[in-house]
């Protein structure tokens, strides 16, 4: 699975940098960039709260 | 030439220079298509018939012709529009035959000068074809943009996946295809393949419209850029438009006309635009021009962009006329690095390309801007055309 971003929909508001912090970082803007590659699996489970909480469900796990 | 010819507008006119079009069935078509490699003359150059094989595997397809030209230094589709608008015409039907799509739309720019041209055209023939009137903003004519143009009336890029081939018009896989495009599928569709590759380099084959310093010629793809422009007494060149790269005079005498080269020369053909800049004008003054443009006509979507751009078009301002600060150029290498890739559509990925390249091909006149002594060039008479804010 991959992370993505809904750059239309961010409104960065900044909780997926706080909830996985080793793969999202933000830019001075509070905009996340995030990792594009796999993620690693002991990530899945907080990448898929991090999606979850997202106010604007902007961040995105596509499967391969 | 091909597409250019001495043929007037009118439908008599067309069929007497081309004879009448008659469609092939379906399966052939989109052989033909493929046997010929026709790429994709809006930009990115993809093959025609992988999009349309995929896009003819769907359920109820649409064809969207891109007629905008939204590039403000591109004339090719415009000219082949105004000119030959039944080889577009012809273009579209071949299209939608290769897909089998019913549904057929053409979009233009609301003010375009080819609009009536091509209401005319439509009337003298028998082929439903709803025209869009896009508005005149750069991103309003890349392809997510137009499919939400169709479907909302609102002309900004939507996030992909999907892909228009996948879910565009109504939700229908649609084939989107530049002006160009279609206008050699119509030569496709009459004189097949062989003859489509009689001319132009084996692996990108057949002609290309290119706009050279504002004037419109058609060349086989491979021509050497050196015959096509005038590099003399030039400084640099601009190919591929402001989604393309600036070359160094000595690299535009190499490279040939044709995606490989201009690659790995690390440009871009893109539409087949190409500006020269002469001795006497600045290239630093010109890109931060361009830059402003270019953050201006962000489609205020996504915060790497709409925050992005402006900063380094402001960065790239200060470069060029001051006043200089080493924080400035120090956040300006940053930003080129931390906004590419992050945008929905690739608009901040073209812009910083074309500040990057401008960084490069006028080193020399970064660090003597740096260091204080802007050249002579800083005030001279603008190169690049920039559409004035708001124009529609
Ligand atoms: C910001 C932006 C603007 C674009 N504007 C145009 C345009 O004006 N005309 C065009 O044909 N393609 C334009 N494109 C490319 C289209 O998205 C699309 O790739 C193209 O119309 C496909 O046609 P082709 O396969 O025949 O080249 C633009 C792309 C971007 C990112
Ligand atoms: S990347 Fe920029 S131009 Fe493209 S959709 Fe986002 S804000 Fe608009």
């Amino acid at each position: 699975m991959r992370l993505r971003v809904n750059p239309i929909e961010c409104a960065a508001h900044g909780l997926c940098a706080e909830l996985l912090p080793e793969w999202v970082s933000l830019d001075e803007w509070g905009y996340p960039a995030v990792d594009d590659q796999p993620l690693p699996a002991q990530l899945v489970k907080d990448a898929k709260r991090a999606a979850a909480a997202c106010p604007t469900l902007a961040l995105k796990l596509l499967h391969d | 030439m091909r597409l250019l010819t001495q043929s007037g507008p009118t439908l008599a006119e067309h069929e007497a220079m081309h004879g009448r079009l008659t469609l092939p069935p379906r399966v052939q078509l989109l052989d033909a298509v493929e046997a010929a490699g026709l790429l994709g003359r809006g930009g990115a150059g993809f093959p025609t018939a992988r999009k349309m094989r995929t896009v003819g595997a769907g359920k109820h397809p649409a064809v969207l012709g891109n007629a905008c030209e939204g590039e403000p230094a591109s004339r090719k589709d415009v000219q082949l529009l105004t000119r030959h608008p039944h080889l577009v015409l012809d273009g579209l039907a071949v299209a939608a035959a290769a897909v089998g799509a019913k549904d057929v739309h053409l979009a233009l720019h609301a003010d375009s000068p080819a609009l009536p041209v091509l209401r005319a055209a439509l009337a003298e023939r028998r082929q439903p074809v709803t025209l869009h009137e896009v508005p005149r903003r750069y991103t309003a004519s890349e392809e997510t943009a137009l499919i939400s143009f169709v479907n909302t009336g609102t002309a900004k890029p939507l996030f992909t996946p999907p892909r228009p081939f996948e879910q565009g018009i109504a939700k229908r896989p649609t084939l989107v295809n530049n002006a160009e495009t279609l206008a050699h599928l119509a030569l496709i569709a009459r004189h097949g393949p062989a003859w489509f590759r009689e001319v132009g380099d084996p692996e990108e084959p057949g002609t290309l419209l290119l706009t050279v310093d504002g004037a419109v010629v058609e060349v086989p793809s491979g021509r050497p850029l050196r015959q096509v422009a005038d590099l003399g007494g030039k400084q640099a060149v601009l190919v591929g438009g402001y989604f393309g790269t600036w070359i160094s005079v000595a690299q535009a005498h190499e490279v040939t006309l044709t995606h490989r080269d201009l690659r790995a020369a690390g440009g871009a053909l893109g539409a087949g635009i190409v500006l020269t800049l002469p001795a006497g004008s600045c290239g630093l003054v010109e890109t931060a021009r361009v830059a402003a443009y270019l953050a201006n006509e962000n489609a205020g979507q996504c915060g790497p962009c709409f925050n992005g751009l402006p900063a380094i078009a402001n960065a790239v301002r200060a470069l060029a006329v001051g006043p200089w600060d080493e924080a400035t150029m120090v956040a300006l290498d940053r930003w080129l690095g931390v906004v590419p890739g992050r945008g929905a559509c690739h608009h901040p990925d073209g812009a910083v390309r074309f500040v990057l390249s401008a960084l490069a091909v006028f080193a020399q006149d970064v660090a003597a801007h740096r260091a204080g002594h802007p050249c002579a060039g800083a005030h001279a008479a603008s190169v690049l055309p920039v559409p004035r804010r708001g124009a529609a």
